[in-house]
């Protein structure tokens, strides 16, 4: 054994792990499940929401096993009547201190905290529900809060902060009317946000919501096609989340890797209604009379070949020239070069690289 | 990029020169703050404007737009005089050396500090965080580019890097971060008038063979023309055809009225695209293309990563992808292409191009690969240059500064630069039809330093008459602090303030790229 290893008991199976790993961490590396809201890979573990208990012998407590560091010979289980009690309660909290009401919620079928509620078999929370009522902000068109439903874990505000370093989004107030947004509680809209949309691909419930998306398709019906965004140079992964054969929303994938790990820019976030702008064009057209009017491929075809022997003919090859594509892709540039040079026999072929 | 992305965020200094990473590559801008933020890491923004990044800067040096060869030349200067260098990586990995340090010696930190305008003593601070960290990334974009000495700029910051023999280790690197999707790719196919696939010259008989082999057809030697170049042929006459696949240089290349002229002269012009664009407006036949959503194929990022763009939803109408078209048009023509998808293509450009040889669609299925990848068991390249230059020898080059083609006068006192916003992209045609993007974007907005605008009485939101020796526009102001007294700053996303119809199409003599970054302009309220 290295002098960084170490072993432990979960669950009464042994097992090795690694100075400075977590319980939460050895756990999952050896498939035992343990529930988290607040956790969120790639930020820190902040212990805020404390459905991850665990019981450790010795321990005073129950403690949150996405902060505790592992320790040689710690004894740890996962599904104790403690542990499962302390876990009930907090989601039975979190139940009814929200407007958690599935019936109409975005979320519905994709929620973190609908998959606790059921996972722990609870029929109703034993307190009262009251929601805080807070307005829902639908005062810009890409992402919508619904703050009734935040459960405070702070995936938002770590994405914002320590993922993307927009430094937008923190916690306004303090106790039951603690909040989550940005400075000076203002909408989205009036204050610093770049729309990244992070914070929404983070929120484990229906709190932070794609606008556009709303009413589009339930989660369960949505196909996802993964694809390279088509904006800069970055070639960040992302999934179209499909429905009816039009694109609803984009959403980052933190399993792609390289080069963006699940992170995206409002472009290719919410950049995508041009693919279905009825401005599209939908048929050839050539110019006729000084207007351009609707053709057929073969017509449009004919007439660019004519025309572009004719021109050859007349005054050579290098009388042609053609810009590629930076938009386009590798095996299209790749058609479009062989075609000035084979086809038309000149090497007048450039593309935007310079612009 | 020498280098890849992931290791921006585990370097120790990063030097950002010309480049506005938070807003024109976002997600790249994320990393640079994490390594901040999160790691420690030493950053050095330089840029005329006082872009978001500064925030997070360890130094901020505000150079002279134009002045960039100065600035590099004396950081340079104090690297050798106090002996930062790494004196055993010059002497075994480079050439040139000598004939360069003979330049550099003439620009003191008070000397560059004149042309540059920047505090000599930053200069000297930024030499020394650069020159003293285990490993650093220089990261640039069309700041360093778009000037009449963008090579002389590209192959300073080279100069730099290689002084403190940080080209061919990880996390170190000269990074150009591209600004399209797909623009190493179009590079990397070919699409340039002077190299096929691979950078392979058509200049080269052997290279030459090669294609004319697997083609089956006869190729000309003679290098072509590059954009601007084939926009001035088609001014005089001597381009009669031009066919546009996805392009906008009714919006995007310098001096637009020249451009519209020089299309206008055109016996023939074919614009294929998937919008009508200011330039399909002036076209004889217009193509109707698939968007990247509605066709298979592959984008080259600027890692060199080559990755899969898949088919999600159908093309409207009668669209077709573009490799469709021009395989049916090049049939139609007596040269049949008859690919039976995409993937067919790339099997070709394998076999043609060294450096994508190992890429293939089922490898490309489960990860991106980054060229070159010489053949299928390859595991790409993270970084280039590794233990030898791919020239052999690293090339110092001995540079001299060269102000800017049109610097401001009297009639023209300020100095105008240009580039791109965050929720724009490029001409607009496709960013603009985002409602969401719209709200936050609405329109161009022309940045002016409040001392300016107090002098010209213009007061934030009011419109401005910008104007040139070939053209003018009116755009609403935006007074910041942002550009520094004498410079305003437009984008060039917004056709009714064409921001081209001002630029000057003065090119670098080697790059041939336009001086998008510095010309002369005046101001007026409007």
């Amino acid at each position: 054994m290295g002098q960084n290893k170490l072993t432990l008991t979960i669950d009464g199976k042994q097992m090795e792990a690694t100075m400075g790993q977590t319980i939460l961490e050895v756990a999952r590396e050896n498939g035992i499940n343990i529930p988290t809201l607040c956790q969120y890979a790639k930020t820190t573990n902040v212990g805020a929401c404390r459905v991850c208990v665990v019981e450790v012998e010795g321990a005073r407590t129950l403690v949150a096993s996405c902060c505790m560091p592992v320790n040689q010979g710690m004894v740890i289980k996962t599904d104790t009547k403690a542990v499962r009690d302390a876990q009930r309660l907090i989601i039975e909290l979190l139940w009814s201190s929200g407007d958690h009401n599935c019936l109409t919620c975005e979320q519905n079928g994709n929620c973190e905290l609908q998959n606790l509620v059921y996972w722990l078999q609870l029929e109703k929370p034993r307190f009262p529900i009251s929601p805080p009522g807070y307005p829902i902000e639908r005062t810009n068109t890409m992402i919508e809060r619904d703050l009734n439903k935040c459960i405070l874990c702070g995936r938002c505000v770590r994405a914002c902060n320590e993922i993307q370093v927009n430094e937008v989004l923190d916690y306004a107030r303090r106790g039951s009317r603690s909040k989550v947004g940005p400075a000076f509680d203002t909408d989205y809209i009036d204050s610093e946000c770049f729309f990244c949309g992070e914070c929404v691909d983070s929120c484990p419930v229906g709190a932070i919501t794609f606008k556009q998306a709303r009413f589009q398709g339930r989660p369960w019906e949505l196909k996802k096609v993964r694809t390279t965004c088509t904006y800069c140079g970055v070639g960040c992964q992302m999934d179209l989340n499909l429905h009816d054969g039009k694109i609803v929303k984009v959403t980052g994938n933190r399993e792609y890797g390289q080069p963006n790990e699940g992170s995206l820019c409002v472009k290719g976030r919410f950049g995508m209604d041009f693919v279905h702008s009825p401005d599209r064009l939908k048929t050839p057209l050539i110019r006729k009379n000084g207007e351009l009017k609707e053709a057929t491929w073969d017509e449009a075809y004919s007439y660019i070949a004519e025309k572009l022997s004719v021109i050859k003919k007349a005054h050579g090859p290098d009388s042609i020239a053609g810009f590629s594509s930076a938009r386009a892709t590798n095996e299209e540039n790749y058609l479009f070069q062989k075609f000035l040079r084979a086809v038309i026999g000149t090497n007048n072929v450039d593309h935007c690289a310079r612009l | 990029m020498t280098n890849s992305i992931d290791e921006i965020e585990f370097t120790d200094a990063i030097f950002a020169i010309g480049t506005n990473t938070t807003e024109n590559h976002p997600v790249i801008g994320a990393k640079v703050k994490r390594a901040v933020r999160q790691r420690g890491a030493k950053l050095i923004v330089a840029d005329p404007r006082e872009i978001d990044l500064v925030k997070y800067a360890t130094l901020y040096l505000r150079q002279k737009p134009g002045t960039d060869v100065a600035l590099l030349n004396g950081m340079m200067n104090v690297i050798i005089s106090e002996g930062l260098y790494d004196k055993e990586y010059v002497e075994n990995r480079t050439e040139g050396f000598e004939a360069m340090k003979k330049v550099v010696e003439k620009y003191t930190p008070k000397h560059a500090s004149k042309i540059t305008g920047i505090p000599a003593q930053d200069i000297i601070t930024a030499a020394r965080l650069y020159a003293k960290a285990r490993v650093a990334s220089i990261l640039y974009t069309m700041g360093i580019t778009q000037h009449t000495t963008g090579v002389d700029n590209v192959k300073s910051i080279a100069n730099l890097a290689m002084l403190c023999g940080y080209v061919g280790v990880e996390g170190g690197g000269v990074n150009p971060l591209r600004g399209q999707n797909n623009v190493q790719g179009a590079c990397d196919m070919g699409a340039l008038p002077v190299v096929f696939t691979g950078y392979q010259p058509v200049g080269s008989d052997e290279a030459r063979a090669k294609f004319e082999k697997a083609w089956g057809v006869t190729l000309p030697p003679k290098p072509g023309l590059t954009i601007v170049e084939t926009l001035n042929a088609a001014h005089e006459g001597k381009v009669k055809a031009l066919y546009v696949m996805g392009e906008n240089p009714m919006l995007s290349d310098p001096d637009l009225n020249h451009a519209k002229e020089a299309l206008e002269h055109l016996d023939l012009l074919v614009v294929q695209d998937i919008l009508l664009s200011e330039t399909a407006q002036l076209a004889h036949v217009v193509l109707p293309a698939a968007c990247f959503a509605e066709k298979e194929g592959t984008f080259s990022n600027t890692e060199r990563r080559v990755q899969m763009v898949r088919k999600a939803v159908k093309a409207p109408g009668q669209a077709k992808a573009d490799w469709e078209i021009i395989s049916e048009l090049s049939t139609k023509m007596g040269y049949p292409m008859n690919y039976a998808n995409p993937e067919a293509v790339m099997r070709e450009i394998n076999q043609l191009t060294p450096s994508y040889a190992g890429i293939t669609y089922a490898r490309l299925e489960k990860e991106g690969l980054q060229w070159p990848c010489p053949n299928a068991d390859h595991p790409g390249t993270k970084y280039l240059h590794i233990n030898r230059f791919s020239r052999g020898l690293g090339l110092f080059t001995a540079i001299e500064y060269i102000p800017p083609a049109e610097l401001p006068d009297k009639e023209y006192p300020f100095m105008m630069t240009t580039g791109r916003v965050l929720y724009q992209y490029h001409t607009g045609t496709m960013s603009r039809l985002s409602q969401g993007i719209t709200e936050r974007a609405p329109e161009s907005l022309v940045e002016i330093n409040p001392k300016d605008a107090k002098k010209l009485k213009v007061k934030e939101g009011q419109f401005v008459k910008v104007s040139s020796r070939r053209g003018s526009v009116q755009a609403k102001s935006t007074v910041t602090e942002r550009v520094p007294p004498g410079v305003i700053f437009m984008n060039f996303h917004f056709k009714e303030a064409a921001v081209n119809l001002l630029t000057n199409p003065a090119l670098d003599p080697i790059a041939k790229i336009p001086e998008y970054k510095v010309c002369a302009v005046k101001v007026e309220a409007a």
